[in-house]
């Protein structure tokens, strides 16, 4: 039988979802006190893994043996009867409910609001995750939020902990703190299944990894006597394309192309964050970076330059020198600028429309004339000539000639959405998390494809969470914090604690507070 | 009995059904479910109350037919919305029509026939006292119903953990899905409460209301309750407050046509609706507070992944 310092194995799990094996016959074992990797690129079937670990999705065949026993975990409630605890990637809170009523919710035994808040005080005094039990969900930082799923599963006394991309909306501090909870827990004699496709963070962390590559598990290893580059190989396959970039000075010399100037705007919702004075120049040839934690007025930002919002007076912001606050998105695109929104189905593509229709109705305006016959009648030839022209441009990979938006996957969607402003030569291009849930070639060849379009003499402004894309592609990067925007940092000068301070909320004036502590 | 007492008992008598109904649906909405044929559930109790307590001579037996008659409703409603998913607009609508419809049919032979009446409480002193003697203490039983079933949801809801989870589901369905909550079965139960609600409302309308059966009695009541809910931000205290409104000016203004000050009876009678929907706007009007209330997963069908 099993050596007793197993605390789960699973054998041979599978899931199918209609034609696709997401996981195909996964082995796996976790022992006691072992903090497990689990590693592997968007789709590789990670996170299906996990679900039917804590019950919320049924495996087609395979087992579960928990503490050697077989075990049938037919709902997350059986989960957390055996001991399986989870934070969700997609946090799984109700933002209308305080932090207490969200606990409560979980607990399968019966207790008041009033204890579990006196509960969650001492843990988390405990943890030193700092948290006010009777606060709404809807008003807190990601990070808080975050806190609120650790403190809510350890309330349940776990022994095995699954974290899915923890530290994916967390300040590199914040991940600081996150890691020293784990390594506590670890020490506690807790197990923790771990899962990311930062390579670095689980160097530092984990003790054992499996990479799991298109359903399937591709190999075991120690990561800590890996190096980063034979890990993204493992995950990936085949070796990565990186990224060439030469930094450029930012000068005022050069042509003001995308100006802000003190861009105030209201709360549109009590959940979304004001934007307070916010000014950014970027000139012909730089690429910009903004950095912060998610919901800190990132979005907000996006809408009120891409037109999606206006401005109430119209010199807020000027492309290419001219007035362009109270024009719309199409009016801002006649000036030259070109915006790829966060979301890609329903923002960035209409899901239910073919490509090239998704095509015409970004550049009808801009391209009135290539595209409409008198300005009505849609010239579907050259719609299909510049639709193929931008899928082999960026390497789209697609099952049908003009497939409906929704049946590519994100990243090659991305890929296409990304090409489709590119293909017009924009002199201001403006992005919003460029490679959020695409996978590492994709994410490769998008970031380049923004470096040239720099290199051409266009302004590129990217707002991302990801610090690694923004180091690697940015000449300078800006933080948001708290609807507010600090100057650029050339990245010469930029580092990853000095940035990281500032999307916790450090003043960027004050040299002093730069150097403490963040509470 | 004095005018004001008069006054009182029939803005009661009005806002009761109103009340009722509505209650019902906000427990529904609150679990992210919209049900639109609040009319067709209510006019269905309406028909069904009546000939069961012409058919067996007891009104009572009357209440426990028009509350049946709405559950059976509700149930068609969750089988299509939640176990195959249908569109929750189109089938409530849909459930609206089939009531109006159905209850023609069924009250066909009960038209002009002569009702019964649930008889009113009575005590002794007590229900003689001046002005509120009547009011408080001489109504009939589904008056007193209405007050309890709005403090018991209002206590559900916001005191219970069952209602707590309630909520849970009603703003984030998928959420409350990964807890391992079962969606669907809080669901069924919330919106056969609905029906249940509507369904008395329907029969206080022929059983207490007016005694009687008539076609399309409900009169768009049903709607009035679907607007009520909206506007009164999901909060079972206000929805009272709006009901009462409603019942004081429907009440108001037919004094008023009475009278005669020459304003055009259509104007008076549009007034109740009016009325209601300005106030529950004025007092709605901290967005945030909206916002933290309204179900942020109503409407939307919810399908599991498995």
């Amino acid at each position: 039988m099993t050596q007793g310092r197993d605390l789960l194995e699973v054998r041979g799990l599978t899931k199918i979802f209609g034609r696709l094996k997401a996981c195909d016959g996964i082995d796996l074992t976790i022992e006691k006190g072992e903090i497990h990797a689990l590693l592997g690129e968007n789709g590789a079937g990670k996170s299906t893994l996990v679900k039917m670990l804590f019950g919320s999705l049924e495996p087609n065949s395979g087992e579960i043996l928990w503490k050697g026993e077989p075990v049938a975990v037919t709902s997350p409630s059986v989960a957390r009867k055996l001991g399986i605890g989870m934070v969700f990637q997609h946090f799984s809170l109700f933002e209308a409910l305080t932090a207490a009523e969200n606990i409560l919710l979980s607990l399968d035994r019966r207790i008041g609001v009033g204890e579990i808040a006196e509960k969650a005080r001492e843990l988390s005094r405990a943890y030193g995750l700092p948290l006010d039990p009777h606060a709404l969900v809807g008003d807190l930082s990601v990070g808080e939020r975050q806190r609120i799923e650790i403190i809510r599963c350890l309330l349940q006394e776990p022994e095995l902990i699954i974290l899915d991309e923890p530290t994916s909306v967390l300040t590199p501090q914040e991940a600081e703190k996150l890691f020293e909870t784990l390594e506590r827990l670890r020490s506690e004699g807790k197990s923790i299944l771990y899962i990311s496709h930062r390579l670095e963070e689980v160097k530092r962390l984990c003790d054992r990894a499996t990479v799991l590559r298109h359903g399937k598990v591709v190999g075991h290893c120690d990561p800590r006597k890996e190096t980063a580059s034979s890990l993204a190989r493992m995950m990936v396959g085949n070796e990565v394309q990186s990224v060439v970039h030469e930094p450029v000075d930012v000068s005022e010399t050069r042509e003001a192309l995308l100006e802000v100037r003190g861009l105030n705007r209201q709360a549109a919702t009590p959940f979304s964050i004001p934007l307070r004075g916010v000014s950014l120049v970027v000139h012909a040839g730089e690429v910009i970076g903004i950095a912060g934690v998610a919901g800190n007025g990132q979005g907000e930002f996006f809408e009120a330059v891409s037109g999606e919002a206006l401005q109430a007076e119209a010199d807020v912001v000027k492309l290419r020198g001219k007035d362009a606050g109270r024009l719309d998105i199409s009016g801002r695109r006649l000036l030259g600028a070109a915006f790829v929104p966060e979301e890609r189905l329903g923002h960035g593509a209409a899901p239910r429309m073919r490509l090239s229709e998704n095509l015409l109705l970004s550049r009808f305006r801009t391209d009135a004339k290539a595209f409409l016959a008198g300005g009505r009648l849609i010239r579907a030839g050259t719609l299909a000539e510049t639709s193929k022209r931008i899928v082999k441009e960026m390497d789209v990979r697609k099952s049908a000639e003009d497939p409906e938006a929704a049946a590519l996957s994100g990243g090659n969607l991305q890929k296409f959405i990304v090409g489709r402003e590119l293909d017009r030569r924009p002199s201001i291009m403006v992005v919003n998390q460029p490679t959020w849930g695409v996978d590492a070639g994709a994410a490769a060849r998008i970031r380049q494809a923004l470096i040239d379009l720099a290199a051409s003499g266009s302004a590129v402004l990217v707002i991302s969470q990801d610090l690694d894309e923004l180091f690697e592609i940015s000449d300078a990067i800006a933080v948001m914090h708290d609807g507010k925007l600090s100057a650029p940092i050339p990245i010469a000068e930029a580092t990853y604690e000095k940035i990281g301070l500032l999307m916790g909320g450090a003043d960027a004036s004050s040299p002093a507070s730069l150097g403490e502590e963040v509470a | 009995m004095g005018i004001a007492e008069s006054i009182l008992l029939t803005i009661a008598t009005a806002a009761t059904p109103l009340l009722i109904a509505a209650m019902g649906e906000l427990v529904v909405e609150r679990s992210g479910v919209l049900n639109l044929g609040v009319e067709g559930m209510m006019v269905m109790g309406a028909v069904c109350g009546f000939a069961a307590a012409a058919l067996t001579g007891s009104p009572w037996m009357g209440v426990f037919g028009g509350i049946l008659a709405g559950v059976v409703m509700s149930l068609l409603f969750a089988f299509l919305t939640l176990s195959i998913a249908t569109n929750q607009v189109a089938t409530g609508l849909s459930l609206t029509l089939l009531g109006l419809g159905l209850s023609g049919m069924i009250g066909e032979s009960f038209v002009g026939s002569a009702g019964r009446k649930l008889p009113v409480l009575d005590l002794p002193v007590l229900s003689d006292l001046p002005l509120v003697g009547r009011l408080v203490f001489g109504q009939d039983p589904i008056f007193y119903m209405s007050i309890a079933l709005t403090l018991g949801v209002s206590w559900f809801l916001f005191r219970t953990r069952a209602g707590l989870t309630l909520r849970s589901i009603g703003d984030s369905h998928s959420s409350a899905h990964a807890l391992g909550i079962s969606v669907i079965g809080y669901r069924y139960l919330a919106v056969m409460f609905g029906g249940a609600c509507a369904g008395l409302a329907g029969a206080h309308l022929s059983l207490v209301y007016t005694p009687q059966w008539v076609e399309n009695m409900t009169a768009g009541r049903g709607w009035i309750a679907l607007a009520l809910v909206v506007f009164a931000s999901w909060r079972p205290l206000r929805v009272l407050a709006g009901a009462y409104l409603f019942g004081a000016v429907t009440i108001g203004q037919l004094h008023a046509q009475a009278l005669g000050f020459g304003i055009p009876s259509q104007l008076l009678s549009s007034l109740p609706y009016l009325a209601t929907i300005v106030v529950l706007v004025l007092i709605s009007r901290n967005r945030r507070l909206t916002l933290m209330n309204t179900p942020a997963s109503l409407g939307q069908p919810f399908v599991p992944e498995r």
